[in-house]
Parts: C-alpha cells; sequence; structure tokens
C-alpha cells in the first residue's frame, strides 16, 4: 500500500520530533532529567534495619525434620485431619479477609498491617519451625505448606505473597540452616512478634535462569562480599532477613543477609501483578555478610531450594485459578444474552469444562512434586514439569476469565482482571517462597 | 497425601510389560497390515493374562476386572482393581493398542458384565468374552436416541436393531446389546441384554476397515427378532424414569479411566521413541526453565508434562472408584485430558522424527492413527467436555445441550 497524504504528515511530524528543535527549545534537557531522576530514585528505598539477631546457645547439629509418618505405600489423596483443620482456618481467613482486602491492597501495593497480624493469628510460623526451637513442627510438611498456599491465593495471591515469604525463609532455615543459622534467626520465626523475610532469587534479565546467576558472592576474609541486583523480592523494604542466592567460585549459593546492611537498598519498580506482596528491586553493592551466613551445612542443596520456591508459586497459581472457576460459573449462570444464560451455550460452557480439566492438570503435577519432596525423594523432574505445566495452563485460564466476562472483565469493577495479572507471575517468578 | 504406585502394582505393572515389549511389538506391524486377520497370537497371551488374573484379581491387566474389586469396605484406602486395570492397559496400549481391544475375554463388554451384573449372571457369563453394543448407524455419542427395540415376550425380550462399532464384535463369544424397551420412555428404558453368538437373529453385517488399531475388528451386527432370554438382560428391568439413564451410564464411571489409561499407554510408546530417535540432538536434565531450551527440547518438555498430568488424572479416577467414591466428573476430565494430549502427542512425535516418523519403517505413524479412537470411543472429547461443563456448572442437558 502506498504511502498516503496521512502518512506524509506522520512522516514530518516524527522527523521534527527528532530535529534538533527540541533541543533549542529546551525541551530535551528536561525530557533527559526525568529519565535520570527517575534511574536515580529506583534505589532510594532503604531497607528496615534488623532487629539484633543473637545466637545464643547453638545445639552442635542443626535440627532437620523427617519425613512425616503417616504415609503409606499407597496412593492417596486424602489429608490428614490436622490438615483439614489448617486447611479450614486458613480457607475462612482467605474467603473473609484475603479476598475482602484484595483490592485495596493491589492499589497500594502492600498487605494491610492489620492483614499481616491476623495472618500471625493462624499460627503458621510455629508450624515452620522445629519444637527444639519453641515452633511446632514434629515432621517435615511440604504438602501441608504447599495447601496452605493454595487456600491463601484462593483469597488473593498479591497477600498471600507477603504472608508466605518469612515462612519460606523459615521453612529454608529449618531445611538446610546450620546449628547456629537455627539457633541465631529459625528461633525468632516462633516468638511473639516474627521478623519479616523474604528470599531474593529473581534478577532482571530477558530469559533469566535461577541456576545462572549474575549476582556474586566473593569470599573476603571471613566474609562474603556480594554484588548484583534482584529483581521481585517480596517485603523487599521491609524484611528483616533476606535470603540472597549468588554465584560463589564454587557454585551458587544462598546468603543469610540482614535488613538495613550497607549497600543493600531497595527500589521501587512496581509490577503487573502480585502487587500487595511489597514485591521491588533489590541492589548489592558490596554487602558484606560473615562466612557463617552462607546457607547450608554441607547437606543444601540448591536445585532443590529453587525447587521448592517454585512449587510454592504452582500453589499459587493453582488456588487464584480456583478463584477464578469458582467467579466464572455463577457469573456464566446468570448472564443472559440471546435470551438465555450464556453459559448454555457451548463456546461458553467447553471453556469453563477446560478450565476444570487443566486446573486438575495442574494440581496432580503439583501435589505429586510436593508430596516427594516431602518424603525425601528426588522432586526435580516432578517441579519441572508442574512449573512447565502450571505456567502456561494457569495463565490460559486467567485469560480465559477475563474473556468469560467480556469487557466487564477488563475492568477494575470485577476481580478476573487482577488474577489475569496474577497468573502471568507464574512464569516470571523464582523465589521469594519456599515450601 | 502420596502421589506415587504403590510397589504391589510392580509385578502387574512388570508383567504388562514383558508382554508389551516381548509379544505385542513384535507382531504390532504385521496385524496393522493384515487387517481383519485373527491375531492366533492372542489366544496364548489371554490364557497368561487369565492367569494373572486368577492368580489376584488386583495383578489383571485386562478390562474385565474394572469396578469389580469385591474389597472389604473398612474405610480404610484401597488401591484396587480399577487402579490396577488402568496400570496394566497403559503397559499394554505401550506395545499396541489394538491388541488390548482385541484381547480375548477382555472386552468393553466384560467390564460391563462386572459393573452391572447380578451374582447369578456373573457366575453364568462367566469365562465369556463380551464385546459391547451401544452404537447404531444414526446414534453416536446420544446414546439415549438408540433405536434398537427389546420387547417383552413371555420369558423371552425380542431384540430388532442395527449395531455399528462393535469392538471384537465377531470375535467374542457374546456381545452386551444396549437397546429400548419403549423409544417413548427415552433413557430410562435403555437396558442392556447379553447375546451369545449362535442366536437365531442375529447376524454379521461386516467389518471394517479403519484409520487404526487395525488389529481389533470392528464389527457392524444386525438383530433381527432375536430372542433373547429374560434373565440376560443386566440390571433391573424396571423401567425407573426417576433413575433413568443412570445404571446405564455408571459403567462409564470405570471404563472412561480405562480408556484415558489407553491413551496414556499409547501416548508414552511415542514418547519414549521420539526421545530416543533425538538422543543425540539433546539432553534431559529437566533443569533449564522450558523457556531457555532449544524449541524441540521445551516441546519435549511440555509434552511430557501434559501426558504425566494424564496419568496422575486417570489413577485419580480410579482411585477413587476403587474407594467407592462418586467419580463421573474425574473419570470425564482424565479421558478428556488422555484423549487430546494422547493424540497431541503421537502426531507431534511424528513430526519431530520426520521423514522416518511418517513411513511405517518406525511404528511413530501407526501409534499416531491408532491414538485417534481414544479420542472418541467412550465418549468422544466434546462428550467429555459436555459431562464436565454440565457438573461444574450445575446444568442439565436441557440447559446446556
Amino acid at each position: 500500500m502506498a504511502k498516503d497524504a496521512v502518512g506524509y504528515a506522520l512522516t514530518a511530524l516524527n522527523r521534527l520530533a527528532s530535529s534538533e528543535v527540541l533541543d533549542k527549545i529546551g525541551m530535551r534537557k528536561t525530557v533527559e532529567r526525568l529519565a535520570y531522576t527517575l534511574t536515580k530514585s529506583g534505589f532510594q528505598v532503604l531497607t528496615t534495619t534488623a532487629r539484633t539477631f543473637k545466637s545464643s546457645n547453638p545445639g552442635n547439629k542443626p535440627e532437620r525434620l523427617n519425613a512425616p509418618g503417616h504415609t503409606r505405600d499407597l496412593f492417596d489423596l486424602s489429608i490428614t485431619d490436622e490438615q483439614q483443620m489448617i486447611r479450614d482456618s486458613v480457607q475462612s481467613f482467605a474467603r473473609d479477609v484475603l479476598r475482602d482486602k484484595a483490592e485495596e491492597a493491589d492499589a497500594t501495593q502492600k498487605t494491610s498491617d492489620e492483614v499481616i497480624a491476623q495472618a500471625l493469628e493462624l499460627g503458621l510460623n510455629y508450624f515452620a519451625v522445629p519444637e527444639s526451637l519453641g515452633g511446632a513442627a514434629t515432621e517435615r510438611s511440604t504438602v501441608t505448606s504447599m495447601l496452605v498456599a493454595e487456600d491463601l491465593a484462593h483469597g488473593d495471591m498479591g497477600q498471600a505473597v507477603a504472608i508466605l515469604a518469612p515462612m519460606g525463609v523459615a521453612n529454608a532455615l529449618t531445611q538446610w540452616g546450620t546449628a547456629q543459622q537455627q539457633d541465631k534467626y529459625l528461633s525468632s520465626f516462633a516468638e511473639e512478634s516474627p521478623p519479616k523475610a523474604t528470599i531474593a532469587v529473581c534478577e532482571p534479565y530477558p530469559l533469566f535462569d535461577p541456576m545462572a546467576l549474575k549476582t556474586t558472592a566473593k569470599k573476603d576474609g571471613d566474609s562474603y562480599v556480594l554484588n548484583g541486583e534482584k529483581s521481585l523480592v517480596p517485603l523487599a523494604a521491609e524484611a528483616e532477613i533476606f535470603l540472597v542466592a549468588a554465584q560463589t567460585d564454587d557454585g551458587p549459593g544462598v546468603f543469610i543477609v540482614e535488613g538495613g546492611s550497607d549497600g543493600l537498598v531497595a527500589g521501587d519498580d512496581p509490577s503487573m501483578g502480585v502487587r500487595a506482596s511489597g514485591q521491588r528491586p533489590l541492589k548489592l553493592d558490596n554487602v558484606r555478610v560473615p562466612v557463617e551466613n552462607r546457607l547450608g551445612n554441607g547437606d543444601f542443596d540448591y536445585r532443590a531450594f529453587v525447587d521448592l520456591g517454585t512449587l510454592a508459586w504452582c500453589a499459587l497459581a493453582i488456588g487464584t485459578c480456583q478463584s477464578v472457576l469458582d467467579y466464572v460459573v455463577p457469573y456464566c449462570n446468570e448472564r443472559t444474552a440471546f435470551g438465555e444464560p450464556i453459559s448454555y451455550r457451548q463456546a461458553v460452557a467447553f471453556m469453563i469444562a477446560d478450565i476444570a480439566i487443566e486446573l486438575d492438570s495442574m494440581r496432580m503435577l503439583t501435589y505429586r512434586a510436593a508430596s516427594r519432596a516431602e518424603q525425601g525423594k528426588s522432586f526435580q523432574r516432578e517441579a519441572h514439569l508442574a512449573r512447565t505445566l502450571v505456567k502456561d495452563k494457569a495463565m490460559k485460564i486467567g485469560t480465559d476469565g477475563v474473556q468469560l466476562l467480556g469487557g466487564h472483565g477488563f475492568t477494575h469493577e470485577y476481580p478476573v482482571e487482577r488474577w489475569y495479572r496474577d497468573l502471568r507471575a507464574i512464569g516470571v517468578a523464582f523465589g521469594g517462597l519456599h515450601l | 497425601m502420596n502421589i506415587e504406585i504403590p510397589k504391589k502394582f510392580k509385578p502387574l505393572i512388570n508383567n504388562a510389560y514383558q508382554v508389551a515389549q516381548s509379544t505385542l511389538r513384535p507382531i504390532s506391524r504385521k496385524y496393522d497390515r493384515g487387517e481383519h486377520e485373527y491375531p492366533k497370537e492372542l489366544d496364548m497371551l489371554a490364557s497368561v493374562l487369565d492367569g494373572f488374573n486368577e492368580g489376584d484379581p488386583a495383578n489383571s491387566a485386562g478390562a474385565a476386572t474394572t469396578g469389580s474389586g469385591k474389597v472389604q469396605d473398612d474405610g480404610s484406602i484401597k488401591n484396587g482393581a480399577n487402579m490396577g486395570v488402568c496400570l496394566g492397559a497403559m503397559e499394554m496400549c505401550y506395545g499396541d493398542t489394538g491388541f488390548l481391544l482385541a484381547m480375548p475375554r477382555q472386552g468393553l463388554g466384560n467390564a460391563a458384565i462386572a459393573a452391572v451384573a447380578n451374582d447369578e449372571q456373573l457366575e453364568r457369563f462367566k469365562g465369556k468374552w463380551a464385546a459391547m453394543a451401544i452404537t447404531e448407524p444414526s446414534c453416536g455419542s446420544d446414546s439415549a436416541a438408540i433405536r434398537a427395540t427389546a420387547k417383552k415376550d413371555g420369558d423371552h425380550y425380542v431384540l430388532n436393531g442395527e449395531k455399528i462399532y462393535v469392538t471384537s464384535g465377531s470375535r467374542a463369544d457374546c456381545v452386551v446389546v444396549w437397546a429400548s424397551l419403549d423409544p417413548k420412555l427415552g433413557r430410562a428404558a435403555i437396558k442392556s441384554f447379553v447375546v451369545d453368538w449362535g442366536t437365531p437373529g442375529m447376524e454379521l453385517a461386516r467389518l471394517e476397515k479403519k484409520l487404526g488399531i487395525r488389529a481389533s475388528d470392528t464389527a457392524a451386527i444386525n438383530f433381527i427378532d432375536c430372542r433373547v432370554p429374560a434373565e440376560n438382560l443386566l440390571g433391573s428391568p424396571e423401567v425407573d424414569t426417576k433413575k433413568g439413564f443412570a445404571g446405564v451410564m455408571e459403567t462409564f464411571d470405570n471404563t472412561r479411566p480405562l480408556v484415558a489409561a489407553m491413551a496414556i499407554g499409547c501416548a508414552k510408546a511415542s514418547l519414549e521413541r521420539i526421545k530416543e530417535l533425538l538422543k543425540d540432538s539433546m539432553t534431559y536434565d529437566y533443569g533449564k526453565p522450558v523457556d531457555n531450551c532449544s524449541a524441540v527440547e521445551a516441546e519435549i518438555y511440555r509434552m511430557e508434562a501434559d501426558w504425566e498430568a494424564a496419568y496422575w488424572l486417570a489413577v485419580k479416577a480410579a482411585w477413587m472408584a476403587d474407594n467407592k467414591k462418586a467419580n463421573t466428573l474425574e473419570a470425564s476430565i482424565c479421558k478428556a485430558k488422555a484423549g487430546r494430549v494422547g493424540n497431541q502427542i503421537t502426531l507431534r512425535c511424528v513430526e519431530l522424527a520426520g521423514s522416518i516418523g511418517y513411513t511405517e519403517d518406525e511404528l511413530l505413524e501407526k501409534w499416531a492413527r491408532d491414538s485417534k479412537i481414544l479420542d472418541i470411543f467412550e465418549g468422544t472429547q466434546q462428550i467429555q467436555q459436555l459431562v464436565i461443563a454440565r457438573r461444574v456448572l450445575g446444568l442439565s442437558s436441557k440447559e446446556l445441550k
């Protein structure tokens, strides 16, 4: 097609815009200065200074939880009475509190202090800390953690991440921490006001691979010096404890960094969804941590550490996708077009059937990986397959949820647009959480 | 929660795997080319399978024992006959789907008998090979529209009608025929009858030539004033308009996971073969995010993830049946997922293998033909979607047509 009058006019306008004229009238500087200011202010949010963590009386050996005793050599999807009790209370909290506050938390990019306080009343933090360190955990409970993540996300994914990030740090310290690390940091999670804490794995590069980190940790005497940039770090401005993944001379490692450390700065870069989690970029500029803050006691498995985060995201996706399904069913039954409910039409009904089919698929792969992890079996392949399936199907469900509501779905009047934005995170997020 | 196949099924899986590798694969192409030839090798194999069945029903590798698990209902969790049969069928179809369907005494009719027959009937039909006849020339998925009739006449029912797509219809000893006691009464009047070959008025019309599963004969059978003893009616002879179709449809709760298992087995063959063919050009480390892999690696991982989801959905539906949990929704979910995924995987594997996959030197092209029927029979993909959508939306078949 030949260029017409409009085309020529646009070309001329564009040429004007890119010419020297802007510079002559002084516009260029304004624009450049604005860009400069934005970049500079990107990393102006200080992290919260941590309380003083003290190691008073570390044992000789770290506490490790064993696989639960209740599983038998049978395929079984039933959950224990205890798990059901936990689910019941988490579900009602998610329904009554999280769902209610979801829109506001998304808009303000923060999970309110009241919600955090109410979440603490569930006592989830105690279940993440072994009994001997003041908690209530007597056996490994990866499956329970997964179900809790699913149920919280059924209320709201963003707030769920804010609630779960500290649990993730506690779970990681329980599973991988040294006796000294557990004594110093883990026991604080069983205190009355447990610290906010978070895990920083993701980095701001296209095609990010958690096994190929650009953040580095160089050994220097009796400390490690960390440099690099992390992204999508939940609670980054509020956390007192960070678990930061960084490349060392001997492969990827994870370091316990206290909030307020010199050179540790959080930025401001709101994302498409999961906004209530307070996720921000995190910059490490020559952050020095003692060598004993490197996570692990010889049995540390970075791959499993990453995969347990991935599975948490899969569980969140399941919860949010269940919300989509629960929402579109009554909507499509009530919404009429051409004289009958739109659900009477196969074009609509089959989309809903596909949501149900793939949601169940997501569950089976995620549950399988988590149940293997809980029992101490290898689960790298299972977690990989779960992520591969879940990230695609979850986004499909998210986009179909909006589609089924049509124009309504595109507005903030209805929650499906938020779920759409939240569900995109599953293909992007690494770390942040740990089952 | 434990998502693992228990050790007790290992012998069953291994038996079926050995059969698949040693017996089925070597003759797979022979009977694909020689459609309608009787695979005589299967007689020996069927006896071996009967032996497995006799030893322990949970070790069966055929359809005959679905729903027949005589487990004690003590409230504890069971992994029983339904799961075992599905696991066996997966391995057998990994060998050859056509042969599983053609296996003597393992027909879907046997599954129907196992599901709805009374004790007297179970005893009388024991050891018989039963095919299943539902479809008619003008009624496929809409099985409520069956036109074949059964009129009570003394202590017999007189059957009239035309049945098509009867798997192993000519080879079986008898056929479970769906017919209506009174077409005016709709679904509720549809009953199933066991009709022995040799009954006057039962005639073989033809054997179909098909896209795939050619080792399995597909018969068209006519019934002309065919007199069947009244005691061959399965289930209750009463026409209960309230319960309606449910009695007959219950069979599907057991057989849909089984057909899902067949699709899973067939697709496993393709997936395993393509990995073998591609082994020099890729590594499987389940490490890198799929978007960082080569396109073909990513595709294999995606197929494997879909395959694995179908696998566990089928096991879940069978587990529910074993534990007497209502599983109509889950049976349809696993059938829908396995049907679509099985077909997609087998077709894609042909493509990825290039011309090698398309020619008859490899079995990939055969599996891609075989898989298609598994997304059609025992309820097409679209029928499963209807069942699922109605359940999830709480709609009747009048509302969501």
